[in-house]
């Protein structure tokens, strides 16, 4: 082979590692320098998340890097100008910094719910959550209201574990995969090593999805359900499964609370309730006795023989049923439940085939599949390992039945029942946790549900007592006040929305204009687009923004945005606090947050700079350490007010939530070798920097599976603070939580209860302590003969979750979104590919240009989500197609139910969790006529701001003079143009 | 030695990490860079060694959706290089690999308007055609770690959908891939006999199912359990756990 040149120069290049963050799902990357130039990023082969892939957004940093709308330093909205108008001047870091603090000091000592702090993309909850709490308001969250809530509290009130990042399916064992409503979704890249690893093994891979783009383009099967039924399918699977008496009846007996006792005692505060003895603990039917006995010494007593099945009368009642015994309680087990619901003719495939738009002989046949995987195809891996109660098991054994589901059914107001609905008949299988199902990641599982309660109480100057999210359990923990109106300025937690995990954040901004429950002062915004495509009803929210008083004062007086890039957003603040990339900063992607665990490991990360600032900008995680501190949070200030902490990273190294417990969890301890728990090592950054960034913890074998009865991990999991207690974590397929919230809304629970119809009326119609689907609660109260398609969105592969850059190179893939229709229903209603058309909701129209689609269900349509962007916003010019021609569903989605006579607005979102009911959207669409053309509604163009450079009409990036190869003329001569080398 | 890429349908989603990776290499390789015109403006678009192209199938409901990534298929008889005017388009002797000696080239187009898969993307800045190196200046650098000394397309790929190696090594991967699964050219009809390979997706036997039970109402069957657990208590829940 004749000599190839030095194409690279290795010795002026260097290699570091840390963590992308161009989505959220966290792959470990190594980026090639070449001074301050970025060569290459890549995976880390090493890293346990990515295995050394990386995803069109990841390869993409370098564009993200070399954005032209990054902000260069902090900005004032200019005095006398209106918010909007994008009038800012430059302010010193040191004045923007004490301008904040002075306004929030005031907060502080007054009133601190006046501050709301809300968060969007980012993965640092564990230190705005910590913020929020140290400052004293409630009105904190992160974007999960309005991202998937539903899938983490559906699996946390269940399962102990849940999908969305919390779990993986057992990609290496799973032999039958279905997916449900997963676009891009947590988490890129382990989704798709994951399928090529079933694919290549063999299993059967179903894609439930009303369109088949993405993963669906290679599942071996696509069912294209109609938006909103999923639940509805769901609950059929699990009839199918009954009537043809396919359930684990050990597992149900064993792990789940199948086998307790429900107290049927209509009209009472106890109906419904779980019985108990007098200490509390939960009954079960003892077979052997004919009486009642207690669920835990049923687990451990061999001689106590649980019943699954049955109604029976206690106490003191012999034998089953008898009429008329006046001091008995009448109960039934929770399996009986259970099957008298889901055997109902209603759930039958033949009753929901239309409703959801499957056939019913499909239906059938995908329960029958999977119960011939999970029974006839079980597997074994030949590891003993002891239950909670000390049992040994020779071998963990499968149901090599695995599933993950996301946005398609969170994003509705029936998927917290429906994520319920789903977890249901993956327990009836028995492939929860198991070897080939659905595994949870450390942390997960945890005890149903987490201990940790909701913080209601504030005082000026102090800190919360608990943290503001937490795990409502009862009525007596949701954060109303005496009358029960909401606290919160989303008035998650309310009756509105009791079980509202992760607040919800696309009500602030309509309440606190609106002064409902009361006005704010101060709105924090970090990397959320509020005014554009995080919002539902996107145009009027830009209108709330500028509302102004009697007074001619803003409503929502004072808004404070971080982010990195020039967004929507920005240009509605008054105070913009410019945040870094990802590359040039110190970061933690910590256990006490949103881990980038596997299943079979413990795992955090940190980010390191791998870049030189070259502007004046802050990590936000700095810039909060820095106000925590001149406010003189008590966690990080010591009696006379000094800073406990440098900056953040000796925040990090040396904060601890309980003793040995802290943001890192790798190389503790004085000389770093302890892990998981262990005081504080000086120099625990460093270790991360040598060892890739990473830490992980490897699970031994025999605490890999079944952890929610697994001693050994159980025990092990205490240890390390991720739970509270080493007990079992009990399945509940019953939940007597929503059973209480339903008795506060009959009227017969002995405690707090609504003081409204409305809300008494909405615990009885959607809590039923048993998974249970509805009908979307827009499709309750709209036209739906004129309003006959469902409209959906998803994010395009190489975009999901990189909201924050309009990025050069991913923007040649799509700089424009269509309005997708089923190719024979589009053409039915004489629409046709590039048309321009309209999209009415009972809410607003928008127009948009249609493209005909064959992988789409007939009464869906749907578009790339965020595509579309406000003129002059993120570097690009007013003639960028993503202004003039793309567009937002957005503005069709209003963040309030339409309205019935006499009631309060109602959030658009699941009555249960406060989700952001986005995909319950309906609309009617229709031809433009002749000459209607162009996206409407239209923006007004943003103004670039001060000092921002121009957007490069030509980009030539390279990081040196290429190294040509170049054709020896000899070969020219003698090969001549034939590639063969043949003469003519 | 025939150096190419298998490209497997069968688990490709369609992701653009590969065509993004390439972009990310090459814009700093030996043909470097990729230029992107208008980049952030209203027809924004560039050089781009590898496109991602998404078909669908038949019809309704029976569709199926392909994606199809297409890069230069480094073909045997290549026509780009029979075209071209200059030298500059050439086939290696030693691998097979078609590269265009950006010295040589006039940017004249005509190797463009002879690729039948649009492989060739002329750099209208510096007027110099460019396209796939199989990345040359990764496969033979020996300062990389030899795992890495691959195409930037296959190390990237999150479905591990793409496949580099010696197709004139029967026992290569590639070799073996084409043979075990019916790897296909593309076009071979045109004759330029391409190199790179694709992999059909898939076709699975049916799932077995569990066989079908008498149909029963909900209220004999519930009445059933309660006998069989009555009858045997032993033998289920705790007994066999």
């Amino acid at each position: 082979m004749s000599a190839l040149p030095e194409f690279e120069d290795h010795a002026k290049q260097t290699v570091k590692t840390t963590t992308c963050y161009m989505c959220a799902c966290r792959c470990g990357i190594k980026v090639t320098l070449e001074g301050n130039e970025i060569r290459f990023i890549q995976g880390n082969p090493k890293h346990p998340v990515n295995k050394g892939v990386l995803c069109a957004k990841g390869n993409a940093g370098i564009m993200k890097q070399k954005s032209p709308a990054k902000l260069t330093q902090p900005l004032v909205r200019k005095a006398g100008t209106e918010r909007g108008d994008g009038e800012f001047e430059p302010i010193s870091w040191d004045k923007a910094l004490t301008l904040l603090t002075e306004r929030l000091r005031k907060i502080r000592a007054t009133d601190p719910k006046r501050l709301a702090f809300f968060t969007g993309r980012d993965q640092m909850q564990a230190l705005t959550g910590f913020w929020a709490s140290q400052f004293g308001t409630i009105n904190w969250a992160a974007h999960g209201g309005f991202c998937s809530v539903n899938m983490a509290a559906g699996g946390l009130y269940m399962t102990g574990q849940s999908f969305w990042e919390f779990g993986d399916p057992d990609w290496d064992n799973a032999k039958y995969f279905m997916l449900w409503g997963v676009a891009e979704d947590h988490a890129s890249n382990p989704i798709k090593i994951g399928l090529e690893k079933l694919k290549r093994r063999g299993a059967k891979f179903v894609a439930i999805n009303p369109v088949r783009t993405g993963y669906q383009a290679i599942a071996d099967e696509w069912i294209g359900i109609r938006p909103g039924t999923d639940g509805l399918l769901a609950l059929s699977f699990a009839h199918v499964l009954l009537k043809n008496e396919q359930f684990d009846w050990e597992f149900l007996t064993n792990y789940t609370n199948s086998t307790q006792l429900v107290i049927h005692a209509p009209g009472t505060s106890k109906h419904g309730l779980l019985l108990r003895d007098e200490e509390g603990e939960l009954q079960i039917w003892n077979q052997a006795t004919d009486s009642v006995a207690s669920w835990n010494a049923s687990s451990h007593d061999d001689e106590i023989k649980p019943a699954l099945f049955g109604e029976f009368l206690t106490p003191g009642a012999k034998g089953g049923i008898t009429d008329g015994v006046a001091d008995c309680t009448q109960v039934k087990t929770v399996m009986t439940h259970l099957a008298e619901k889901y055997l109902s003719e209603e759930y039958a495939p033949e009753n929901v085939a239309e409703r959801v738009g499957v056939d019913a002989e499909t239906i059938e046949r995908l329960a029958l599949e999977m119960a011939h995987v999970a029974f006839k195809e079980t597997i074994t891996i030949e590891t003993p390992w002891t239950d909670w109660t000390g049992r040994r098991h020779e071998r963990f054994i499968g149901r090599p039945v695995a599933m993950h589901a996301m946005r398609g059914i969170s994003a509705h107001s029936n998927g917290f029942q429906t994520c319920r609905s789903i977890h249901l008949f993956q327990v009836m299988l028995g492939a929860v946790d198991c070897p080939g199902s659905h595994l949870a990641k450390p942390p997960f599982p945890k005890h149903v549900a987490p201990p940790i309660k909701p913080a209601k109480a504030m005082a000026p100057d102090t800190p919360l007592s608990s943290p503001p999210l937490g795990f409502p359990m009862s009525p007596e923990d949701l954060v109303v006040d005496a009358n029960g109106e909401p606290l919160r300025i989303d008035k998650a937690y309310s009756w509105e929305a009791p079980i509202a995990n992760h607040g919800m954040m696309h009500m602030v901004i309509n309440n606190a204009v609106k002064g409902d429950p009361y006005p704010i002062d101060t709105l924090i915004l970090f990397m959320a687009n509020m005014s554009w495509n995080s919002s539902m009803n996107t145009a009027e929210v830009q209108d709330m923004l500028r509302e102004k008083d009697e007074h001619g004062d803003y409503k929502l007086p004072f808004i404070v945005t971080s982010d990195a890039f020039h967004s929507e957003m920005v240009n509605y603040s008054d105070l913009v606090l410019p945040d870094t990339t990802y590359l040039e900063r110190f970061d933690t992607i910590s256990m006490l947050d949103r881990p980038i665990s596997e299943p079979h490991a413990a795992c955090d990360s940190i980010r390191q700079p791998v870049i030189d600032l070259d502007r004046d900008v802050r990590p936000w995680q700095e810039v909060l350490v820095d106000i925590g501190t001149r406010l003189k949070f008590p966690a990080l200030t010591d009696a006379d007010g000094g800073a406990k902490f440098a900056d953040y990273k000796d925040f990090i190294t040396n904060w601890e939530k309980a003793p040995g417990i802290g943001f890192l969890a790798g190389w503790r301890g004085k000389d770093g070798d302890e892990h998981m728990v262990g005081a504080p090592n000086p120099d625990q950054w460093q270790a991360y920097q040598d060892n890739d960034c990473f830490f992980e913890h490897k699970l031994p074998p025999e605490q890999r599976y079944y952890r929610f009865a697994n001693k050994d991990y159980l025990e092990w999991a205490k240890s390390v603070g991720f739970n509270a207690h080493a007990g079992p974590i009990t399945i509940e397929l019953y939940s007597e939580v929503l059973q209480k919230f339903r008795l506060a809304g009959q009227g017969l629970y002995d405690g707090p209860q609504p003081n409204n119809d409305t809300d008494r009326q909405r615990l009885i119609d959607y809590f039923d302590p048993m998974p249970d689907w509805y009908v979307p609660l827009e499709e309750q109260r709209i036209d739906n003969e004129k309003y006959k398609f469902h409209a959906v969105n998803q994010r395009p592969m190489h975009m999901y979750h990189s909201w924050d850059s309009q990025n050069a190179w991913l923007r040649q893939i799509m700089a424009q979104n269509y309005m997708y229709i089923n190719r024979q229903r589009g053409l039915s209603l004489g629409i046709d590919d590039l048309d321009w058309i309209w999209v009415e909701s009972h809410h607003g129209k928008i127009r948009c240009q249609a493209k005909l689609m064959e992988g789409c269900n007939p009464d869906t349509v749907w578009t790339w989500n965020a595509i579309g962007k406000q003129s002059g916003a993120w570097g690009l010019s007013d003639k960028a197609p993503e202004s003039t021609k793309g567009f937002l569903m957005n503005h069709l989605i209003s963040e309030l139910l339409p309205s019935k006579d006499g009631e309060r607005g109602l959030t658009n979102s699941d009555p249960v969790t406060g989700q952001a009911a986005w995909y319950d959207l309906k609309v009617d669409i229709y031809k433009a006529e002749e000459g209607e053309t162009g996206v409407y509604p239209e923006f007004k163009h943003i103004k670039r701001l001060p000092d921002m450079a121009e957007s490069p009409t030509v980009l030539r990036y390279h990081t040196h003079t290429p190294v040509n190869l170049e054709r020896s003329m000899e070969d020219a001569l003698t090969r001549g143009h034939l590639p063969t080398g043949d003469k003519p | 030695m025939k150096l190419g890429l298998v490209i497997d349908l069968d688990t490709c989603v369609g992701c653009h990490a590969c065509a993004v990776a390439c972009k990310q290499w090459n814009t700093s390789g030996t043909t470097g860079p990729l230029t992107d015109y208008d980049p952030y403006g209203e027809n924004p678009a560039g050089v781009w060694f590898n496109r991602i192209r998404s078909y669908e199938v038949d019809d309704y409901p029976n569709n199926k959706t392909v994606n199809t990534p297409m890069s230069c298929m480094h073909c045997d008889d290549a026509a780009c290089v029979t075209v071209c005017p200059t030298g500059a388009s050439y086939k290696r002797e030693e691998d097979g690999i078609v590269l265009v000696d950006q010295s040589k080239c006039m940017g004249c187009n005509l190797c463009a308007w002879a690729c039948p898969y649009g492989a060739r993307e002329l750099d209208e800045d510096s007027g110099v055609m460019k396209k796939c190196t199989l990345c040359v200046d990764r496969i033979y650098d020996e300062a990389l770690p030899v795992e890495e000394r691959q195409p930037a397309c296959v190390m990237t790929c999150p479905t591990s959908a793409r496949f580099f190696g010696d197709f004139d090594d029967p026992n290569s991967e590639v070799s073996t891939l084409v043979r075990e699964r019916s790897g296909y050219a593309m076009m071979p009809e045109v004759g330029y006999n391409p190199v790179n390979k694709y992999l059909p997706p898939r076709q699975r036997p049916k799932a077995p199912t569990i066989e079908k039970k008498e149909a029963a109402t909900g209220q004999t069957l519930i009445g059933k359990w309660m006998k069989r657990q009555k009858d045997a208590f032993n033998d289920f829940g705790k007994g066999a756990r």
